[in-house]
């Protein structure tokens, strides 16, 4: 193919996609979510036995059903492979860097309030390079729906270690078996201040949808964790081979416990996992305190 | 170069840093000069050291260096002060001393010095906090680096709303001890 | 070009600190979002931000530290607000990694830096000049970057409005690299009226969305119109090296040089507009200072003195330190014997002086590691060297 480029424009590149978009528009058909997704960037980069397809799916259904307009809906990513959802969904979305989409999100919110922000990213990107942000913005109740796929490693850089990572785990920095305490992502975030917290494996993904709406339409920081497989970095080296084995063990070792104390959610390798809704509070969020200091200032 | 520099000094929270604010507030806004105010301060805003600089010009090409470099006025407000800055002061400067807090001793010899009880007068006033107004106000009348009637209206537009009444008599009577040491001074020449 | 939203000008005259002059430049210039951490000396703008922005609908917010600052006035910038984050030296380090998202997102701001000495936490309440070179190479990998630098609280108010200008002329982040001493200087600074005052607002797209790339430029221009969050527009971008759609193209080898080549292009091709240069008695002048900020205007008096005791003597002020001016400094090398560079550093600036006068004259460093300005004998003394006058020195 001829590489046309006009100046600073990258012709062969958008061609080669159209023509993809073609190809597969003719072999699969349409499917119902394709409004939501950027179809073009299609297939996407998840392994096989992945959990992220199904947390998407969730998002995306939920999305729909919240009722939100969509035009004004906002995704925030950070890096990782749950970082790559802000890349596939058809909506405003934006992939920052690493630890960031919280901040970035906070701006993105308190620039225009009338946006519902979402931030959809990982377990190590979320609480663990970017944990001050989590509980600052859970904190000061602000404006957005955190969606964490906790899936214990940084599968996008071959597996390491991480925040979430349970004791015992075998990871490609802990091959002798990780001696650190992990992090509740659903403790740390009701510690921190957050007004709606809830855990689903994505084994449970019609409580999981129904869980993101609830977040999606709740004023302030909600968080939704969602247990997710990663058979490729952690699932493989931790006796949960395959993304399916990883369900078995959703199915059998999930605990359904509404109202959860949080501080008693923690995940231990082949120990249970307590999902649920852990919080569902009312407290003014950030922008209501705002608008009330406005108030207070007119008025006196 | 037709410049002139003054120094205020003290410890913090004796309102020196303000005070020197309010002097090139007054040469700027009210004397249409031109002045650079600076500062120097320790991490402690309460009882560190504390001195204010301001250097006023007619001309903005004499700011261009923005430090106060060898002053024609000190003013000092603790012994603190009086020990750091009087030593190096020059000797045809005029040193203005708040005579409640400071002693003089030979630090200050050959140097022309005018004292003012200003920390008394405050207290006397029912505000030690009205100190720094005081010796504004003693400034206003025995130098002539901004005018009495500029020094006054900044002096009013940068205190606390509701304080302007204190203000104002603190000013006052600073200003009308000064002229008193004036008068006096004039007959001993 | 238009003028400044009358809502929250003070016009007038005042006796201003510099921070607050640089936080009043902003309210001019449209600002509507602060996010800061207090760090001395830049802690008054925060202050002044916090005070004014409710007043004039605007939002101020403390962050969590100086990354999530940046990233907060960038995702404000991504809703169509204009932004702006103010710090200091260990700030500005911080700030680096996502100063590079908004390079690559092609994100209007401005990020304020009131200098102190350094490295590390250095010298917090005194001056330095020292992140010149971080301003310019800081965050990872190739971009080119606007930077200011003011001499008072006046032109620290002038140049915060001209860099939101800059900024969303060129979509990018604009650097305004002030400093300690400046920032905490009270001097007269003049608020114009509103009429007076240009605003340059963001160029936005003219198609409809299923039209719209976001990072589509129309040939001969370098600067794609910006849709932001909420318009309709389905807008993604990213900080990995993408196509014009916005999508990450990492595996196509086609995508990273235009896109950086651009990101450049569209600062250096556009030098002559805005580069801003003062000039005095360069014409007929055997030695030229070349400096900025206040290493620049504290080289006053030395000039003065110079030309006093007979030197030709002339000065070049960077108001725009970059991009850098090579065009004038080769000119002026070819046209002087000797080139003097004060700055409150031990030698930034200097070594882009050196590269552009390329051995054509002696250029000589006025270094200062920090903690204070100029001694005027030092620059005096240097003046003289470079005309030769050894003997005098």
């Amino acid at each position: 193919m001829e590489l046309k480029t006009d100046g600073y424009r990258l012709d062969r590149t958008l061609e080669t996609h159209a023509e993809a978009e073609g190809l597969r528009g003719e072999i699969h058909g349409r499917h119902p979510m394709d409004d939501l997704l950027r179809t073009d960037r299609l297939p996407h980069i998840w392994c096989p036995g992945c959990g992220l397809g199904t947390a998407l799916t969730c998002f995306l259904s939920a999305l729909l059903r919240s009722g939100l307009d969509l035009d004004k809906v906002a995704v925030v990513s950070g890096i990782g492979c749950t970082g790559r959802v802000a890349g596939y969904v058809r909506l405003d979305s934006f992939h920052t860097t690493h630890g960031r989409a919280i901040p970035f999100a906070t701006g993105l919110k308190l620039g225009n309030p009338e946006l519902k922000v979402v931030v959809f990213s990982g377990d190590g990107d979320l609480v663990t390079i970017g944990g001050n942000h989590f509980i600052h913005a859970a904190r000061r109740n602000m404006d957005m729906t955190v969606i964490c796929v906790n899936n214990f490693n940084y599968g996008m850089t071959g597996g390491q270690a991480g925040a979430t990572t349970p004791v015992g785990g075998i990871t490609t920095t802990s091959p002798y078996g990780n001696y650190e305490y992990p992090f509740s992502i659903s403790a740390l975030a009701a510690a921190s201040g957050a007004v709606y917290v809830a855990r689903w494996t994505v084994l449970h993904a019609r409580r999981l949808e129904r869980s993101i709406v609830e977040a999606l339409l709740k004023p302030g920081f909600s968080l939704v964790e969602v247990i997710a497989p990663c058979p490729t970095g952690f699932g493989r080296r931790n006796r949960l081979r395959q993304g399916l084995d990883a369900m078995h063990y959703y199915h059998e070792h999930g605990v359904i416990q509404h109202g959860a104390d949080p501080v008693k959610t923690d995940i231990e390798l082949e120990g249970p996992v307590i999902e649920g809704k852990f919080v569902d509070g009312e407290k003014p969020t950030f922008l209501e305190q705002y608008r009330r200091q406005l108030d207070r200032l007119r008025g006196a | 170069m037709e410049r002139l520099e003054i120094r205020l000094s003290g410890f913090g929270g004796q309102g020196i840093v303000r005070s020197g604010e309010i002097i090139g507030k007054a040469a700027v806004l009210y004397d249409g000069r031109y002045a650079t105010f600076t500062q120097s301060y320790g991490p402690e805003s309460r009882g560190g050291a504390a001195a204010a600089q301001v250097a006023i010009a007619n001309d903005p090409v004499e700011l261009s260096y923005p430090h106060v470099i060898d002053p024609s006025i000190l003013v000092v407000m603790s012994q603190g002060a009086y020990n750091k800055y009087v030593p190096g002061f020059r000797r045809d400067g005029l040193l203005i001393v708040d005579e409640s807090l400071v002693e003089l001793d030979e630090a200050a010899d050959g140097v022309e010095v005018l004292g003012i009880p200003a920390t008394r007068i405050a207290e006397e006033l029912g505000r030690r906090i009205v100190a720094n107004v005081v010796m504004l106000g003693f400034l206003a009348a025995v130098t002539d680096i901004v005018s009495p009637e500029a020094l006054r209206k900044a002096v009013l537009d940068s205190v606390p709303k509701g304080t302007e009444e204190l203000n104002a008599r603190a000013f006052e009577v600073g200003f009308e001890y000064g002229e008193g040491v004036k008068r006096e001074t004039s007959y001993d020449t | 070009m238009s003028p400044a939203s009358r809502n929250g000008v003070l016009s007038g005259e005042f006796f201003m600190l510099g921070d607050i002059a640089c936080a009043e430049g902003a309210i001019c210039a449209g600002c509507r979002f602060f996010a800061g951490y207090p760090i001395t000396p830049a802690t008054e703008v925060a202050q002044r931000m916090s005070e004014r922005l409710p007043l004039v609908g605007g939002i101020y917010i403390q962050m969590e530290d100086e990354m999530a600052s940046m990233n907060a006035v960038l995702g404000a910038s991504w809703a169509g607000v204009k932004a702006m984050t103010a710090t200091s030296g260990p700030g500005f380090s911080l700030m680096m990694e996502n100063l590079g998202l908004g390079v690559m997102m092609e994100t209007p701001c401005v990020l304020v830096n009131v200098q102190r000495g350094g490295p590390s936490t250095g010298l917090p309440t005194l001056v330095g000049q020292g992140d010149m070179m971080q301003a310019r190479w800081g965050s990872h990998g190739d971009y080119a970057i606007i930077a200011l630098s003011p001499s008072s609280p006046q032109e620290l108010f002038d140049l915060t409005i001209h860099a939101f200008n800059l900024s969303e002329t060129y979509r990018a982040p604009v650097l305004v690299m002030t400093d300690a001493e400046v920032g905490h200087m009270t001097e007269k600074v003049v608020i114009p009226p509103v009429e007076e005052i240009e605003v340059i607002g963001r160029r936005k797209p003219t198609v409809p969305p299923e039209e719209y790339l976001p990072y589509r430029v129309e040939p001969g221009e370098l600067v794609p119109p910006m849709a932001v969050a909420g318009e309709g527009y389905r807008i993604h971008t990213t900080g990995l090296t993408h196509d014009e759609r916005g999508y990450p193209a990492t595996a196509d080898d086609t995508a990273q040089w235009p896109l950086v080549q651009r990101l450049v292009d569209k600062i250096e091709k556009n030098k002559d507009k805005i580069i801003m240069l003062e000039e005095d008695g360069l014409d007929d002048a055997e030695v030229a200072v070349v400096s900025y900020g206040i290493a620049a205007r504290t080289a006053i008096w030395p000039v003065q003195m110079a030309r006093q005791e007979g030197i030709r003597v002339g000065m070049l002020r960077l108001v725009t330190v970059w991009p850098f001016p090579d065009e004038e400094i080769r000119d002026l090398a070819g046209r002087v014997e000797g080139i003097v560079v004060p700055e409150i550093n031990l030698g930034q600036i200097v070594r882009e002086v050196e590269r552009c006068a390329a051995g054509r004259t002696e250029v000589l460093s006025v270094p200062h590691p920090g903690g204070g300005i100029h001694d005027p004998q030092a620059v005096l003394r240097a003046i003289r060297r470079a005309a030769g006058r050894k003997a005098e020195a």
